[in-house]
């Protein structure tokens, strides 16, 4: 029943997901290759959650089609689920088990026998580094502990695809590139990734393509290079104004650059040169309290699609 | 792998519940032996010397034998009533332990049969010790007495399913403690196992008479004692039967509607 290596491993077509009322996913189309890194970017309440639980196979489809490795969720939900990992947004390890048991019950869930399961979890173990952790309370483990033993636990039925919600949410940023690094070696072994993310660093080092999600829809689709090339430009001049100069702006900086977005805090100018753009900033006699040339990122993309940033 | 829905499942979920006993089995078992020895030496044999001495037992037996094999019963109610609630509550909402069985092959069936079959296990180690300390006390000397422990686990499965289905319905904990102070402890004292159901008003007795607890005292009792005659135990064991399935029947839709989402 494999489906072959060209076809794509996710697939959904007017794929939608209502809770009552609330449309949560209103119609979104993608494709998901082998191999592939593959992000859902988007603010909190976009619709990537939803959509996660619906390729997981444990939230049914409300409309549209959805097909995973060539088949239908609601008919092979558990074929297809022996065949995923999933590191859920809401770490939901047993607290009542130490480190390693938690691996060694979960593989069991997969029909895995004893004597492999705790083969694989001392494996995993030790690509998560928690090797020495192995028979503590899971509960006295750091929040990028918990996240790590989570991904070891997706690990253990050794996926063809792994789903991530949210993976790095709330850790520190020592412990976000550790798992950021442990997931770059996961890519760089063939294993097909999809993640969620409302944070433009992680889609940029992780995704080799993105969907932009915002009120339940897809706003944009492509490479983070080519999604930057797109919406955003080259360089960004982020100009800080005292509190109360800001709104007294006015069409002060028309012309300067070739968008003008005015933030709460601070003015963004999209521009190819920043350096000229400073220039010409100073030449009209404006005096900003800092002036930061950047590169174009997604979170510019984002700001340019839905007028809103991804964080609020 | 499993097929879906298949026994396999449901033995993981049991695997599950046993590995987790397994680090607090001595403090269990050790709970389940003191616990029905105090009560049957306090209650069955000092309250029994006052009973015996006044009425000359019950119904024509020592006090001891009356209370011991109805005790049994509630001793399963309550443990099917403790393993059913708060345990089940916290793997819906606090610790999301079924949602991640549930992102594996695992299907909510498996859940609900895994767990049925846990609290039968558990109630039949309860129910074994405390046939070991009613033979102890010499109340317990009959092959056939045996036979009690196999039915004091059929009366707690008659709570069991009931309150899976009651928990899955719950948002949180706030009315688990009425469970054990509208339902469980008035059954504990009322439900036929310190005196019998007959010396209750007629309304109380028919009340009695439609709760499980009961007939499951009646069962244990006539087994312990050797009286039990067959279409009463057949009636009885018909009643339980209908708690049994009637709970399960209920509890699957509604622990799915509350995971599956």
């Amino acid at each position: 029943m494999r489906s072959s290596d060209s076809s794509p491993l996710i697939s959904a077509r007017r794929l939608g997901k209502r809770f009552g009322e609330l449309i949560a996913v209103d119609g979104i189309d993608f494709d998901v290759a082998r191999g592939e890194a593959f992000g859902f970017l988007g603010p909190n309440g976009a619709g990537k959650t939803s959509t996660m639980r619906m390729i997981a196979c444990v939230s049914p489809v409300t409309s549209g089609t959805l097909t995973i490795f060539g088949e239908d969720p609601a008919r092979r939900g558990p074929e297809i689920r022996a065949r995923l990992g999933v590191v859920p947004q809401a770490d939901t390890l047993d607290l009542e088990l130490t480190v390693r048991e938690n691996l060694i019950i979960f593989a069991r869930y997969f029909d895995i026998p004893w004597a492999e399961g705790r083969r694989r979890a001392d494996e995993l173990l030790e690509f998560v580094q928690l090797q020495e952790r192995a028979k503590d309370k899971v509960d006295d483990l750091s929040g990028g502990m918990k996240r790590r033993l989570t991904v070891a636990r997706a690990l253990i039925n050794e996926p063809d695809l792994l789903l991530l919600d949210e993976p790095t949410t709330g850790l520190d940023p020592q412990a976000r590139h550790l798992v950021w690094d442990r997931l770059y070696r996961l890519k760089q072994r063939g294993v097909t990734l999809v993640l969620t993310t409302h944070y433009m660093d992680e889609a940029e080092q992780l995704c080799d393509r993105l969907v932009v999600m915002d009120k339940a829809k897809i706003v944009a689709e492509g490479t983070p290079r080519e999604l930057i090339a797109k919406y955003s430009t080259k360089e960004v001049l982020e100009l800080r104004f005292p509190v109360d100069a800001q709104p007294a702006l006015d069409h002060k900086l028309d012309g300067i650059a070739d968008r003008v977005e005015v933030l709460a805090d601070r003015v963004l100018l999209y521009t190819q040169d920043g350096d000229a753009a400073v220039a010409a900033v100073h030449s009209r006699g404006l005096r900003p309290e800092t002036a930061l040339i950047r590169r174009g990122t997604l979170e510019d993309v984002f700001l340019r699609l839905t007028g809103r940033s991804l964080i609020d | 792998m499993i097929a879906p829905g298949s026994v396999g499942g449901a033995v993981r979920v049991f695997e599950h519940n046993a590995l987790i006993f397994k680090r607090l089995w001595r403090g269990s078992m050790t709970v389940s032996f003191f616990t029905p020895l105090f009560f049957i030496a306090s209650m069955g044999l000092g309250l029994g010397s006052l009973v015996n001495k006044s009425s000359g037992g019950v119904g024509g037996v020592p006090y001891i034998d009356f209370l011991a094999p109805g005790l049994l019963a509630a001793t399963t109610m309550q443990t099917a009533a403790f393993e059913c609630t708060y345990p089940i509550l916290g793997k819906i909402l606090w610790d999301h332990i079924y949602d991640a069985m549930l992102a594996t092959p695992l299907v909510v069936r498996d859940l609900v049969i895994g767990e049925v079959a846990w609290v039968t296990v558990r109630m039949l180690m309860v129910a074994t010790i405390f046939w070991i300390v009613m033979a102890v006390f010499g109340v317990a000397h009959t092959a056939e007495s045996l036979l009690a422990i196999p039915a004091a686990t059929l009366c707690g499965l008659a709570f069991a399913t009931p309150l899976i289905a009651f928990t899955a319905t719950q948002k949180n904990d706030s009315v688990m403690g009425s469970v054990f102070r509208l339902v469980i402890t008035p059954l504990f004292i009322f439900g036929g196992t310190f005196f019998p159901i007959s010396s209750l008003p007629l309304f109380l007795q028919w009340v009695a008479w439609a709760t499980p607890l009961s007939h499951g005292v009646e069962l244990s009792r006539g087994l312990v004692l050797g009286t039990l005659a067959f279409p009463q135990a057949a009636a009885h064991i018909a009643v339980l039967l209908v708690y049994v399935v009637v709970g399960a029947v209920i509890a699957l839709p509604l622990i799915r509607r509350r995971l599956v989402k």
